[in-house]
């Protein structure tokens, strides 16, 4: 009786070290242009090739703008690192899509919205959000430059197993309550921390009923509570999205693969390292009020006072509240905020911006709020304009950018200022994160709408 | 790379909880093309003010602990993004080890592929280093990594900590793990061929 991870990594396992590491094969590696370049210059000074070029697939996102595109970066040194991808991808023969090309966008988003990540596979890339591509029924997880470099030269990785735990999320949830409540509830509950050392299943009422888009959402966030990764066992919507996507197998090969992934699901009787619950009645719409994502409440919550912390965590509490200019037991409801940024590869997909258009059709824009509007991917923005949401949205007072990661992590141009709140539908609060000084607060996409067209922390319930 | 063996060394006491590597190397700072450099940007945000001067009172800028190569933080430190950027960083100032009652993984593996030790200790271990410090700043530890003990001169204490034999192996001979992988080339063929069947 086996896990769904441990059938998958058992499957990848090449050859284990005694008391180390275990060697993993790697079925797809993605990478993006900040974490790659010291890995490729690794090979040429090691005089290697990349092992297994078809199985890389390349494409910047972090750095570059979400307006003007078509031409070049303005920025000297983004457009450095962008430029040594580019070379990178063409020298060693990957699979490449530049900026404005119609696969590009964040690798998080794309890898799914085009079959290249599928059940049962073994994925990585340079980035802690590589978790995302779990939702597939697969195990992926972020790795580091040096490890980048390893599975460029031999497809594998050295990795220790980790520990097994399983989410459960019962029940049904209430009107309002989307994907990223559930998982940001889920890391309030955890702790930033919690899950460190731990692959994550998620499963439950609501895990089953969720969309493909949901449940990307919901994995992308795992690492925020320290998971190795997360993962949600394939079943009837997974294979749904899969199935007609470019790179999703065809035919024959489709028959073979489904009657396979049909196999991935933890066996009955099978033991996690750790097992919990939560109810979906206890969420609500979440809020982030400090600065990391484990630091969330129900929006109609309060902060909690200083006697509700542990000492040894007193000083980082007050510290992170000190920052965001919040006060210990306040409320966050109705508080004036500045920018509201939808988008990264949390909450960029089409169900995104069809939530967060579905509340502001018939409002408007707040005047006080700057608000960034980020498609994951050029597919996504296709979609939205294919459904008219673009239209909606321009009579709402908003407009589309161009995709990239854009805000999530302010490698270019879209920096929140000091002192400023944004309320971003991304997946970290940390200090600067979104432009030196900047203050975040994490939330859903109808959070983010109800705070942009009222210029305040609002309960999108009404 | 240089080979450890042990250290003993005065410290950088960092007592704050969940330092993100957002904190450890801000992002802005991540566009660099190669491993150097990253040094003078460590915790960027908190040693430096908006006009690129240093803040006197965080703790790097403070001239008594200058040339200290052990870091000692707070617990989960290494949370968030998975730069190694971040390993780059506390490599490139000069410390050779980060002591914590706990670190974040992919945080923990990048330290390690840059010959960064990180030390596991308890929370009262860690505790009483915090306590020593504020009374001698220039108190010590020792770290012997043959033993695998680290010891507070301070107080005379010593705990032990993990590290499995594999990564030992590499530390103590300067060894990493892409070597080791390439001498495995047969073994990824095998395994390729029998998973196409």
């Amino acid at each position: 009786m086996k896990t769904l991870f441990d059938k998958i990594w058992d499957a990848h396992v090449v050859s284990s070290v005694d008391d180390g590491p275990t060697q993993l094969y790697i079925d797809r590696m993605y990478c993006h242009e900040v974490t790659s370049p010291q890995a490729f210059d690794g090979l040429r000074k090691r005089g290697l090739k990349v092992f297994r070029p078809q199985q890389i697939t390349c494409m910047p996102d972090h750095n570059i703008p979400t307006v003007n595109q078509e031409k070049p970066i303005e920025d000297p040194v983004s457009k450095n690192q962008v430029d040594t991808l580019d070379k990178n991808a063409k020298e060693f023969g990957v699979n490449y899509y530049p900026m404005g090309h119609e696969k590009n966008g964040v690798i998080h988003v794309v890898g799914p919205e085009n079959g290249l990540s599928l059940p049962g596979m073994t994925m990585v890339c340079g980035d802690s959000h590589t978790s995302t591509h779990g939702a597939m029924g697969a195990v992926a997880f972020g790795i580091g430059t040096s490890e980048v470099e390893m599975v460029l030269a031999t497809q594998c990785v050295f990795q220790s197993k980790p520990k097994t735990m399983r989410i459960l999320v019962n029940g049904k949830l209430k009107e309002g309550v989307t994907p990223k409540d559930v998982a940001l509830y889920i890391i309030s509950k955890m702790t930033t921390g919690g899950a460190t050392g731990y692959f994550v299943e998620y499963a439950g009422d609501v895990i089953k009923n969720m969309s493909m888009e949901g449940r990307l959402t919901v994995c992308n966030l795992s690492i925020e509570m320290g998971a190795r990764g997360g993962m949600i066992a394939p079943d009837e919507t997974t294979f749904e999205y899969v199935k007609g996507r470019e790179f999703a197998p065809k035919g024959e090969e489709w028959e073979k693969a489904l009657a396979y992934w049909k196999t991935l699901k933890t066996d009955e009787g099978a033991v996690f390292d750790k097992e919990i619950s939560f109810d979906a009645a206890d969420i609500e719409p979440m809020v982030t009020y400090g600065t990391n994502p484990g630091m969330g409440m129900g929006i109609t919550e309060s902060i909690p006072t200083l006697d509700q912390i542990d000492a040894a965590g007193r000083v980082s509490f007050e510290k992170s509240l000190d920052y965001m200019g919040f006060k210990p037991g306040e409320k966050l409801l109705g508080k004036s905020i500045d920018y509201v940024f939808l988008g990264s590869c949390t909450n960029g997909r089409i169900e995104d911006f069809r939530a967060f258009t579905n509340y502001v059709e018939g409002r408007k824009k707040a005047d006080n709020v700057i608000a960034w509007l980020v498609p994951g991917s050029w597919a996504v923005e296709k979609q939205i304009k294919a459904e008219g949401l673009d239209k909606i949205l321009h009579d709402a007072g908003f407009e589309l950018r161009q995709p990239g990661c854009s805000a999530c992590l302010a490698m270019n141009d879209d920096k929140v200022p000091a002192g400023k709140y944004a309320v971003s539908t991304s997946n970290r609060n940390f200090e600067g994160r979104q432009g030196p000084g900047a203050r975040t607060i994490l939330a859903g996409p109808l959070v983010a709408a109800a705070a942009a067209v009222t210029g305040r922390i609002t309960d999108p319930r009404g | 790379m240089e080979k450890f063996i042990t250290l003993t060394s005065t410290i950088v006491p960092l007592p704050i909880e969940n330092v993100d590597t957002d904190q450890i190397i801000p992002a802005r700072f991540l566009k660099a093309t190669s491993k150097e450099g990253f040094g003078d940007n460590l915790f960027a945000d908190w040693r430096y003010d908006s006009n690129g001067d240093e803040k006197k009172d965080f703790v790097l800028n403070e001239p008594k602990y200058k040339g200290a190569e052990i870091l000692v933080a707070g617990k989960n430190f290494g949370s968030g993004s998975s730069r190694e950027h971040a390993a780059w960083a506390i490599a490139g100032y000069g410390f050779r080890v980060v002591v914590s009652s706990f670190f974040a993984d992919i945080f923990k593996n990048n330290a390690m592929n840059n010959f960064v030790l990180p030390v596991v200790v308890s929370e009262q271990f860690l505790a009483d280093i915090f306590d020593a410090v504020k009374q001698d700043t220039k108190m010590t530890l020792t770290i012997d990594l043959e033993a695998q003990t680290i010891t507070n001169n301070a107080t005379g204490k010593s705990e032990s900590f993990a590290i499995n034999t594999y990564k030992k192996e590499c530390f103590l001979k300067g060894l990493d793990d892409i070597d080791y992988l390439l001498s495995k080339k047969e073994l990824i063929e095998e395994y390729e061929h029998k998973n196409c069947q």
